[in-house]
């Protein structure tokens, strides 16, 4: 299970697969070397209805490129790092694989947590009972609609940390942090599990000023997606990337 | 049956959507739950199927067919619904559910059309802001429909990604509802998606086959041996059976897209059968049957008619099949080109292709004295598909 730091954290997110199948630990180990403290890793879906363009597209590449499950369970094995993993994908991936099979693969390649957005608390039984047996956590997903008594719900059942979603929407990087944000933030300040924010996050002072609104941490996706994509030398984009964000995070907190 | 409190059929439905989605799905199973039982808005809604709509629509004895097939042989002419399918008793249902929910823009996706356009007047008739998804190749084969919607001033938005159909135009909707869910419903356009899209969805369109069975006492004094229907999400076929599930001596057919082969390969589907050759997964908000390939992506569908192209089908629907209610079926095709051609020529009405599907059942199977195929649209939208099909030039 995930052992979150005291320090501002930070949480990239890519997409296994893209720029290829092979780049997978290398990335991995490049988010690590910059300072990621939870590292989270897409695993493609044909229909990925929770993304914005960015993802949708590396998704796209990645599948084209070959990354299946039995693939990116094999490659993730491969990073050597010490941060906590976890998987993000759809539903139907994990069903049709076998939710107990799934979450024992994620075990033993040691994915220590499981984000699936498009499986809200009231569908995850199944899911959530083989995570316990397992000793994986189960993150959901809170929305800026989410009202107080789902909120209830959602934190009978979430363990690692929360997921912010900081705006409606879907995924994809944006040029300011939403004010919603902040408010979620405030309606879960009763619960002692740490709260990541993420949706739209790409640059030093949205990570900045995520941590000063009183997260513990910042998910951030498209940007990395985008810096992988982008960039003959990923590894090293990737890096760098990560360490501005990091940077942005920490300094959120002396301020 | 109906949805189980958790809105589930069997196994199959739920609500399987980003959370950012949940509360607007909770505001909607509740609106539907009231206006279920409400006369006021019954009332409406039958008002303006019967005057803006056209309904109830005949159940009509076509001679030429009950000849060739040797049983008598009526279609339901949902074909001549206002706007030419079946499509309009939902979304008018929807469009005021909307409304009375306080929401002022409703969104759709479309895969033949058919939906768009039924939102679209459904929207203009209400006054209601309108935005319409459907796939770039949709676009292409369906043009007169796209025009249509923007005449009653819809915005229509081309969808490019995955192979641009109505799979796609489904993702871009719900996609666009997650942004804009304050404000806006999804009029989902059939009996697929997550609780309570199915329930509700059919409801609607249950009036069709309360229709069918006063016009067969009517016009035979008995129910129909069989009931026959196309399947896409699959809402003109529970539309059509739900009156008759409880009746076990009436036959229920359910005709899907066997495109150009049952055949599967790795990232197509050349059909769009998932109630005939589809496996239990996960897609657009439920559980129940979908066409995917060994990993659960989801494969790529084909049919020839755009309403029918969709990799995915209603849970309902895969539980009766699965329950051994409803029977499953294809036609390719070609067969359904030749229903297109057969019908037009014999009864003088042009079915969709969507429909043709259906009415090729007629031609393969024994269904029994007196059987009704469920006519679920006109096939003006098709005619530029069906000219270039047959290698027609005008
Ligand atoms: C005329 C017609 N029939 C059938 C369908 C298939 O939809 P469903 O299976 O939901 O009735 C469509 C969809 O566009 C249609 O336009």
């Amino acid at each position: 299970m995930i052992e979150f730091p005291d320090e501002p954290a930070l949480i990239p997110y890519f997409t296994a697969g893209d720029p290829s199948v092979e780049s997978v630990p290398e990335i991995i180990e490049a988010l690590e070397d910059g300072g990621a403290d939870v590292i989270e890793v897409g695993l493609p879906f044909s229909e990925p209805v929770a993304d914005g363009p960015t993802i949708q597209e590396a998704i796209a590449r990645a599948l084209e490129n070959g990354m299946t499950p039995d693939v990116f369970f094999e490659k993730v094995s491969e990073a050597e790092v010490e941060v906590p993993l976890v998987v993000m994908t759809y539903y139907n991936i994990i069903f049709h694989r076998g939710v107990e099979e799934f979450v024992e693969d994620c075990a033993e390649v040691g994915i220590e947590g499981i984000i699936v957005p498009d499986l809200p608390v009231e569908e995850s039984d199944e899911l959530y009972e083989a995570c316990r047996k397992n000793d994986v956590d189960l993150i959901f997903i809170i929305a800026p609609t989410t009202d107080d008594e789902r909120i209830e719900g959602i934190m009978e059942r979430v363990s690692g940390f929360v997921y912010v979603q900081a705006r409606l929407g879907t995924t994809g990087a944006r040029e300011d942090v939403s004010g919603t944000t902040y408010d979620v933030l405030e309606r879960l300040e009763g619960y002692d599990v740490p709260k990541a924010v993420g949706f739209g996050v790409s640059k030093e002072e949205h990570a900045r000023s995520i941590i000063e609104g009183g997260a513990d941490g910042v998910v951030a996706g498209s940007v990395f997606v985008e810096t992988a994509a982008e960039n003959e030398e990923y590894a090293e984009a990737v890096e760098e990337k990560t360490r501005e964000l990091k940077r942005g995070a920490v300094s959120g907190e002396e301020r | 049956m109906t949805a189980n409190s958790e809105g589930k059929f069997g196994d199959y439905g739920g609500q399987y959507v980003p959370e950012v989605l949940m509360p607007a799905i909770e505001e909607l199973e509740e609106a539907y739950d009231e206006y279920l039982s409400d006369d006021d808005f019954l009332d409406d809604l039958n008002a303006k199927l019967r005057d803006y709509g056209g309904r109830p629509t005949p159940l009509y004895h076509a001679p030429e067919l009950s000849e060739r097939v040797g049983s008598k042989v009526y279609l339901k002419r949902e074909d001549l619904l206002h706007g030419g399918a079946h499509k309009l008793n939902n979304a008018l249902g929807q469009a005021l559910l909307a409304k009375r929910m306080g929401k002022d823009r409703i969104i759709a996706e479309t895969g033949a059309g058919q939906h768009g356009t039924a939102t679209a007047m459904a929207a203009a008739a209400l006054g209601i802001d309108c935005e319409i998804y459907m796939g770039a190749k949709d676009i292409e084969r369906q043009k007169p429909n796209v025009f249509r919607m923007r005449l009653m001033g819809a915005e229509v938005n081309p969808v490019e990604t995955g192979t641009g159909t109505l799979k796609d135009a489904i993702n871009e909707t719900l996609r666009d509802w997650a942004t804009n869910v304050e404000d806006t419903h999804y009029v989902i356009g059939s009996i697929v998606g997550p609780h309570p899209f199915p329930a509700m969805v059919r409801d609607f369109q249950s009036v069709i086959g309360r229709e069918i069975r006063q016009q067969s006492v009517e016009k035979e004094g008995r129910l129909p041996d069989s009931v026959v229907a196309c399947a896409g999400g699959g809402s003109n076929t529970m539309g059509a059976f739900y009156d008759f599930i409880d009746d076990e001596e009436v036959d229920l057919y359910a005709v899907e897209a066997g495109g150009s082969s049952l055949e599967v390969n790795e990232e197509r589907a050349p059909n769009s059968a998932s109630l005939n050759i589809g496996e239990e997964g996960v897609l657009h908000g439920a559980r129940t049957k979908i066409l995917e390939d060994e990993d659960g992506q989801i494969l790529e569908s084909h049919s020839l008619s755009a309403g029918l192209d969709y990799s995915g089908v209603g849970p309902e629907l895969a539980y009766l099949v699965d329950s051994g209610r409803v029977e499953p079926r294809t036609a390719d095709d070609d067969e359904a080109l030749e229903a297109f051609h057969l019908v037009s020529e014999t009864e003088g009405i042009i079915p969709a292709l969507e429909s043709s599907h259906a009415v090729a059942l007629l031609e393969k199977e024994d269904l029994g004295d007196f059987v009704v195929v469920n006519l679920s649209g006109r096939g003006d939208k098709d005619l530029d598909t069906v000219m270039e099909k047959s290698g027609v030039e005008v």
